[in-house]
């Protein structure tokens, strides 16, 4: 009983974690960037939804939508006005471009942080879920919603491996990841590529980020953990590796649940963090990660 | 580093040391009080920019360093009753030794890497505060029975004192041969190791200072809030600040990373009517210096300099 209830709500969870951190890594993997303002994109894209169906009342779909329209402008906004300055600037050397990102983009991500909690107070938000109510699952009282975000993530997911795998564009993804260089002598415009990850970014974190929403609710405070329970799964997985990051959400969000669950709710995060310390001594490029 | 005296830089150091001392005798203690906590924090950055702009090593965890010695020095004056200048030493050496635990293993790991294992050291940190309760006062904090003074003056002037004395120590090191091999290492480890340097040697030296000076400055900084808790010394969101700094008042020039602490703390406090924004207001300028003077502060001065 109690273990089918571990196995369920441990498979919403690190659903919603795998979906949020292959954004991330998509990005690290494409563009050696690693966006620190990802949290604060989660947050906005939930808090966008929250308000368009709460107070504006468009209805749940349509603030959804609305949602991850924020997150993808967000994602943008980001790219053009933080990321793509540093990266073009001549000031900045090469080797330190590195760390003038994510000093940028974590200013940038605790400026969006302000501002929501400028606008919309510091209180937690629950999104609306688009479907309502509880089933019964092998004995275990589950909310409609639960299974909702699980199913919605295992798709998008799947999308996503279809777009990369499948389709041109996404051939171009990745060959960009592999060798930025032998891209552009095809002919390919890197930044053109680059939008395209950003814009797939967007739309998943933005996704991520109103089933976040939907399923646990969101507040500005949550701009930072998201953050960095996302850099830590992208780091236990391999930085860079897509598939890795799935691995890594699945053991992350299974550990936090057993935690949760057998041991103690306060000690959720313990385990993991026990655990990526252990990676990184022992294997520092992650799980499937290359050196 | 002859020639440093002479400079123009080491005047107007001098000329800032000896009007900021003077400040007691005319202004409020609220702004000493100010004041006293931005120099620790200035200690604070540029310990961290010794590691960063001359070892090359993104420290993502400095409050890693400053919450060990802030807590055991707390712990040490709560719980057990030791002395306050024992408890600061004591505060200093625990920073130093967590500093060789984090840096023997990390150091072996390079670039997003090592900031991930500092940044994870920050968190274990962090959940060790609030699962220990008993001892350190769990995510309320530890009241602290003894100060170091209670005179805002005295404090303005220790901190002042400290500050002056940790930045000739950490610039004068950052000038020295020492420093010179520490910058190679840092810019390319191949080729300084090439050259018959032992890079881990001297990174581990840099560790250790970087860790002897945060633990103290953290030590102090409890003695003179009376008080330690995570949001104070440990939360990542302090880490953020350090660094901001350092990256805000120049990189790789150890002063200017004080001037960007006291900026940033004395910006925030001059914003305080605005409210919720104020913090929006700080990162804002912050970002416009990242992306516009990327040499920071002192950075962009020294280079106007150096042109003419």
């Amino acid at each position: 009983m109690r273990a089918f209830q571990i196995l369920i709500d441990g498979f919403a969870i690190s659903a919603l974690y795998a979906l949020g951190a292959t954004g991330f890594t998509l990005i690290f993997g494409v563009s050696g960037v690693l966006n620190l303002s990802h949290g604060a994109i989660m947050v906005a894209a939930a808090v966008a939804a929250w308000a368009a169906a709460s107070v504006l009342g468009v209805g749940t779909y349509a603030g959804a939508l609305i949602g991850v329209g924020v997150a993808l402008l967000t994602a943008f906004a980001t790219y053009f006005a933080v990321v793509k300055p540093i990266q073009d600037s001549r000031r900045i050397p090469n080797e330190e471009k590195e760390i003038f990102v994510l000093t940028g983009t974590l200013l940038w991500g605790i400026m969006i942080q302000e501002l929501i909690a400028y606008f919309f107070t510091n209180n937690a938000k629950t999104v609306l879920p688009i479907v309502e109510g509880v089933i019964e699952i092998l004995g275990v009282r589950t909310p409609r919603n639960e299974i909702f975000t699980a199913i919605v993530c295992c798709l998008v997911i799947a999308l996503l491996w279809l777009l990369v795998n499948r389709t041109r564009t996404g051939k171009a993804v990745l060959a960009a990841s592999m060798n930025p260089r032998g891209v552009t002598l095809l002919g390919l415009e890197l930044t053109n590529i680059y939008v395209v990850v950003w814009a797939i970014y967007g739309i998943l974190a933005g996704i991520a980020g109103v089933l976040l929403g939907m399923f646990l609710g969101v507040s500005s405070y949550s701009v930072g953990p998201l953050t960095a329970s996302a850099f830590s799964i992208v780091v236990l997985g391999g930085l860079g590796s897509v598939s890795g990051s799935l691995i890594a959400a699945f053991v992350v969000g299974y550990l936090e649940t057993l935690t949760a669950y057998l041991v103690s709710p306060a000690y959720r995060t313990i385990p993991a963090l026990l655990l990526l310390v252990l990676v990184m001594y022992i294997r520092p490029q992650g799980l499937l990660g290359r050196r | 580093m002859s020639t440093f005296f002479t400079s123009r830089l080491f005047f107007i150091s001098l000329a800032l040391v000896v009007i900021a001392a003077t400040l007691p005798l005319y202004v409020s203690g609220y702004v000493l009080g100010l004041l006293t906590v931005a120099f620790y924090f200035g200690v604070f950055a540029m310990a961290w920019d010794l590691l960063f702009g001359f070892a090359g090593e993104v420290n993502f965890g400095p409050t890693f360093l400053i919450g060990v010695g802030a807590y055991t020095a707390g712990i040490l004056n709560a719980q057990f009753g030791w002395s306050v200048y024992a408890c600061i030493v004591l505060g200093a050496l625990a920073s130093v030794i967590a500093g060789l635990l984090l840096a023997l293993p990390a150091l072996r790991v390079r670039g997003p890497y090592f900031g991930l294992t500092t940044l994870v050291a920050v968190l274990m940190l962090q959940n060790f505060i609030v699962v220990f309760v008993d001892l350190t006062g769990g995510e309320i904090g530890l009241t602290i029975p003894d100060v170091i003074s209670i005179d805002a003056g005295t404090n303005y002037w220790i901190a002042l004192g400290f500050m002056t004395i940790s930045a000739a120590i950490l610039y004068g090191l950052s000038q020295s041969p020492i420093g010179l091999v520490l910058q190679a290492s840092g810019q390319d480890p191949v080729q300084a190791g090439a050259l018959g340097f032992n890079i881990v040697k001297h990174k581990l030296a840099a560790f250790v200072v970087s860790a002897f000076f945060s633990g103290l400055s953290g030590a102090l900084l409890v003695f003179y809030f009376g008080t330690a808790s995570v949001g104070t010394v440990v939360d990542v969101a302090v880490g953020v600040n350090v660094i901001v700094s350092a990256v805000l008042g120049g990189r790789r020039t150890v002063l200017g990373a004080a001037l960007g602490a006291i900026f940033l703390i004395v910006a925030g406090e001059f914003l305080r009517p605005t409210g919720e924004l104020a913090t929006f207001i700080v990162s804002a300028v912050a970002l416009l210096v990242v992306l516009f003077f990327p040499g920071g502060f002192l950075g962009a001065a020294l280079s106007r300099e150096a042109r003419t």
